[in-house]
């Protein structure tokens, strides 16, 4: 136990523990100091100044983000100096940066925005100093725009510190300083993995997705075109927070009835393919611990995790399930199954997802993602994009009513609803392979230890007939690099893990944390959207993918049996091994069966 | 190959990062880092490329573009732009014909400005490679620049 320290904070007296910085000691004492370059899940880098405060005793001022406490300290948050050095510190980031709010992609929810107009900076306070650089557009997934950087720092942190791919840095120094890949290669040639975790921790609008929103409008609008879409369980449970709901509010209903409107042809719900990616992937695991494959099997559905698989831990391809994503088993469908079962000619069909992630973009680009014949998801929107559009059709999202999708490929268990966070598809997994390896259902399917916000999560599970067996959960690239070096180890050393089935999901949070979701997601945000989704797992009847009728029906119909030859050609794909320097495809580490 | 025989002197931890790129430079004819040394330099160490890249631009005086045979580094920190480093320099300028930051086309000289060098006692005051030249007039400039010239140094 820290010891308590007692300090007072513009004469209020409050008592916290040793080690707390000045800035946390003052939100107990009701005052919010205000920030910039800080980031309440980030280690504090204190580059930007504009959290200065006095304290008695001390000439100058301090950063109250990284000035630990001090018992008696009387701490000054207010005053003339402070109040014009944090004006000339804001003033002099707006005289270097590209004041474009209006059509900036982080309007609204931009920080430095916020900032200069609750301290009532004048822009204009000092001459403009900007020297123009280029948008980096080299990546399928990530633009950045260097114009809109303050050099806070906080991608950088995230890369290096929360995801260890370590694919950008500061480079150059003093008014040249800016941020950039290695060799300044572009975002598209580094070993970027488009999390997009950078994006949701910018201030600003220096990061954003590479938009298909106006392709897809176009789409919409081409009545020659039939434009289809799926949304990712994770766009539920946050698209209503960016229209004024509680974080957390699952709304399903009306995500379906903005979709009419704004005109897509068929609604289709990547929660549909989430419970057939388990019946894949569960038919794989079972087959695997029934036949002595290759464990641990890791899960496939994270492009992200995928692509640093196959960067930095190509050593793991086999492990890695072969099924595709949920959006690209989707996307495989759209253009065959529903093709065929509707009688549209898929060369007419446009396939559009919308997820919260940045990678599904790369992902629906790679060059394995063609089994229908066609690209199968030709374009992918984020959460971003989807609020856009939203707002754009003038819909009013909150008082939608409640409408239904196209019912072959959109019925979801609960099962398929939690893939959007943490350890939600391991539970998911595993209340289908105890079937598949018990032909009974689980007595209690839910599996608390594999669910909350701690990055590496393990758990033991009794299984009648196969014993006991192990179980991990990573998220957040930082975790899976430590859990996976472990494994590799023991893979290494004896040949075997001591783990059967790992899931790994490349964003903190799992997708409701995604690098496709709202600018400013906090850790404790993504904690609340995973408690919506797992509130709605519980709310529904059916909480089994192998539960799911319309999923038997389409194997029925269509594609025969989970694992079949048919199955493997549409749902399951192979890996490369990737260069750490361009990311580039080295050599095939996987086959296709 | 020189890069190997230089990295074999060092210990493989992130702390001789300055060092070796420091001694690959030396090493280079025309006196810089390239890609592929940042590259082997970061898998020596067990450093991500960005690393590598982002402190070698960090400092000045680790170049990514060819320089030339001598780096002439002219102060111009207060004292010595009092002291006249203003016309020192137009005459470098003339005497190279190239600008700040660029390389003379027989590769001989890289013409770059300096922060102090410490010897303000001197100013204005330069240095080529690792040489100090103190009490600069022009007609001691043209004499250093001819004797570089004719490899007189």
């Amino acid at each position: 136990m820290a010891e308590m320290v007692k300090l007072y904070i513009d004469g209020i007296e409050v008592e916290v523990p040793e080690g707390t910085t000045i800035l946390n000691a003052a939100k107990k004492a009701g005052k919010s100091i205000p920030t910039l370059c800080y980031h309440e899940d980030l280690p504090p880098t204190a580059a930007c100044g504009v959290c200065v405060i006095e304290y008695e005793g001390r000439p100058g001022m301090q950063r109250a983000c990284c000035t630990p406490v001090a018992p008696g300290m009387k701490v000054i948050t207010n005053s003339k100096l402070l109040r014009e050095r944090r004006k000339a510190v804001v003033g002099l980031v707006l005289s270097n940066h590209n004041v474009d709010c209006p059509s900036c992609a982080a309007n609204e929810k931009c920080e430095l925005q916020k900032l200069a107009n609750d301290l009532g900076v004048d822009m204009h306070m000092y001459e403009k100093i900007l020297d123009h650089r280029p948008e980096d557009k080299t990546s399928v997934a990530i633009v950045r725009d260097p114009d809109k950087c303050i050099l806070c720092g906080r991608c950088v942190t995230v890369c290096d510190e929360i995801q260890t791919v370590h694919a950008i840095e500061i480079t150059d120094r003093g008014f040249e300083a800016h941020v950039d890949t290695a060799f300044s290669a572009g975002m598209g040639a580094s070993p970027c993995v488009n999390c997009g975790q950078c994006i949701v921790y910018c201030p600003t609008g220096a990061l954003r997705e590479q938009s298909h929103l106006e392709a897809v409008w176009d789409a919409i609008l081409d009545p020659e075109k039939h434009v289809v879409v799926q949304e990712a369980p994770a766009i539920r449970a946050s698209i209503g927070e960016e229209f004024g709901m509680e974080i957390g509010s699952v709304t399903v209903g009306k995500m379906y009835a903005a979709l009419k409107r704004i005109g897509f042809d068929a609604i289709f719900d990547t929660n549909f393919s989430a419970d057939l990616t388990i019946m894949e992937e569960g038919t794989e695991l079972v087959q695997r611990i029934n036949n002595g494959g290759k464990l641990p099997l890791i899960t496939s559905c994270s492009p992200g995790w995928v692509k640093f698989m196959e960067t930095f831990f190509p050593n793991l391809g086999e492990n890695t399930s072969t099924a595709k994503s949920p959006q690209q088993m989707m996307g495989a469908l759209t253009k065959t199954y529903y093709a065929e079962k509707s009688g549209i000619d898929p060369e007419k069909i446009v396939s559009v997802s919308i997820m919260p992630c940045t990678a599904k973009k790369f992902e629906a680009q790679r060059p394995e993602m063609r089994d229908s014949g066609y690209q199968d998801v030709d374009y992918v929107l984020t959460t971003r994009e989807f609020v856009r559009m939203i707002r754009e059709a003038g819909l009013d999202f909150k008082n939608l009513p409640e409408e239904e999708p196209y019912h072959a490929l959109a019925d979801y268990t609960g099962a398929a609803t939690i893939f959007g966070a943490t350890g939600g598809v391991m539970e998911a997994a595993v209340r289908s392979a105890y079937y598949l390896l018990t032909k009974k259902d689980m007595p209690n399917v839910d599996i608390k230890p594999v669910r909350g916000m701690e990055g590496i999560k393990e758990a033991e599970l009794e299984i009648p007939g196969v014993g006991k067996v192990k179980v991990a959960v990573a998220h957040g690239l930082g975790n899976a690099r430590e859990l996976l070096t472990k494994v590799s180890k023991q893979l290494e050393e004896t040949g075997k893990s001591e783990y059967a089935f790992i899931e790994i999901m490349a964003c903190p949070g799992g997708c409701v944390g995604g690098g496709g979701q709202p600018y400013g997601s906090s850790i404790a945000m993504r904690a609340r959207r995973g408690e919506g989704l797992y509130q709605e797992d519980s709310s529904l009847p059916k909480r089994c993918s192998h539960h799911n009728e319309a999923i038997l029906n389409l194997y029925k119909e269509f594609l025969g049996e989970p694992g079949s030859k048919k199955a493997h050609k549409l749902l399951h794909t192979n890996y490369v091994e990737r260069s750490v320097v361009s990311g580039d495809a080295v050599r095939e580490i996987t086959h296709k069966h | 190959m020189k890069r190997k025989e230089i990295l074999r002197k060092y210990e493989a931890k992130p702390d001789n990062l300055l060092y070796i790129l420091h001694d690959i430079q030396d090493a280079s004819p025309y006196n810089y880092v390239t890609e592929e040394d940042m590259e082997e330099i970061a898998d020596f160490l067990g450093l991500p490329y960005s690393k590598v890249y982002g402190t070698a631009t960090f400092y000045s005086m680790i170049s990514q573009k060819p320089r030339g045979k001598h780096v002439i580094r002219l102060c111009d920190s207060p004292p010595c732009h009092l002291m006249g480093s203003e016309s020192i320099l137009d005459i470098l300028k003339e005497e190279l014909g190239i600008d700040v930051g660029q390389t003379t086309p027989d590769m001989l000289f890289t013409l770059e400005i300096t922060s102090c060098l410490g010897v303000c006692g001197v100013a204005p005051a330069m240095m080529i490679d690792e040489e100090v030249f103190g009490n600069l007039t022009p007609k001691k400039l043209r004499k250093i620049i001819k004797d570089y010239r004719e490899g007189n140094v």
